[in-house]
């Protein structure tokens, strides 16, 4: 199984998930029109991941921007990675926000409290 | 024209067809004026993604106009973006099929109704257990708009004959 690498632009996320360390990296903004496009070829990564996940996974979330259409596909990521729990081995999401973004915060919460698994909130300070 | 549009502080007007790349262009314009501006972070984010759901809503969600009288297509859509004292305002026009019309008028006067504390949960509700539309959406468009507005959103139906109106959506965005 390869690793999974996707470059940024400007309205997709860079995706950059290492099957052996087990760290997943979502960044950028997630603005597309067609999101569901966009989000298959991880979600179907995950499902093969899934199947045997690394003894620890950590999902690093550091979005700027995500729209509505993004959300729902952000949500089914998440739903697949309760998975890799389920099989026994831990992960954790880290939902990076910017210290004056309350909003981006609350959209961390809606999903912490959603979904099945351990999200911690870390603020990144204004440079 | 220009003392006018100077006077409303208009930042962008614009009426004809969306597109991907006018959505785009959109964007990076509005983007590049609020970073003029000095806007703060925090207005800028705000502002940003309102502004995503309204211009993607007019991609996804539009009907087509009715024919005029000398067969042309009428333009589909208006975007207006202007500054005044408080903040900011994105104004969104589009022709809407009269079916389609009553369910939007139906939805935004349920999301007018609810306190910002009853936006944000049926927005969470909405995400968890709603059905995902053939295009995406889901339905939280406009729920994100009023979320993130904390204003009440300011609507219009004029009709427009042929089974057809014109809606048009003024979305306040405030300064803090």
């Amino acid at each position: 199984m390869e690793n999974l690498k996707i470059e940024g632009t400007l309205k997709t996320p860079s995706i950059d998930f290492d099957k052996d360390s087990g760290v997943l990296r979502i960044s950028g903004r997630s603005i597309p029109e067609n999101s569901i496009d966009f989000y298959k070829p991880l979600i179907d990564w995950i499902d093969r991941y899934a199947l045997d996940p690394a003894d620890q996974t950590q999902v690093h979330v550091q979005l700027e921007y995500f729209n509505t259409s993004s959300s729902k596909c952000i949500l089914d990521v998440f739903k697949k990675l309760e998975s890799v729990k389920h099989s026994g081995k831990p992960i954790t999401v880290k939902w990076h926000y910017e210290e004056d973004d309350e909003d981006m915060l609350e959209a961390g919460e809606d999903y912490d409290a959603i979904i099945d698994i351990d999200f911690e909130m870390i603020v990144k300070s204004e440079i | 024209m220009y003392d006018s549009m100077e006077r409303k502080n208009i930042m962008l007007s614009f009426k004809g067809d969306m597109s991907t790349d006018l959505l785009t262009s959109i964007l990076q314009l509005i983007e590049n004026k609020l970073d003029r501006f000095g806007e703060s972070p925090k207005v800028k984010k705000r502002m940003f993604n309102i502004l995503v759901e309204c211009l993607q809503n007019l991609y996804h969600h539009i009907d087509r106009p009715p024919l005029s009288d000398e067969g042309k297509e009428q333009p589909s859509v208006i975007v207006m973006i202007a500054r005044n004292l408080t903040g900011y305002s994105i104004i969104t026009g589009n022709y809407v099929l009269n079916d389609n019309a009553e369910i939007l008028k139906n939805r935004l006067e349920e999301i007018n109704s609810m306190t910002a504390e009853e936006v944000k949960q049926l927005y969470k509700s909405v995400l968890a257990n709603g059905e995902m539309s053939e295009k995406g959406g889901g339905g939280l468009g406009m729920i994100d708009i009023a979320r993130k507005s904390g204003e009440k959103l300011d609507y219009g139906f004029m009709p427009f004959g042929d089974g057809a109106s014109f809606f048009s959506l003024n979305v306040k965005v405030k300064q803090d």
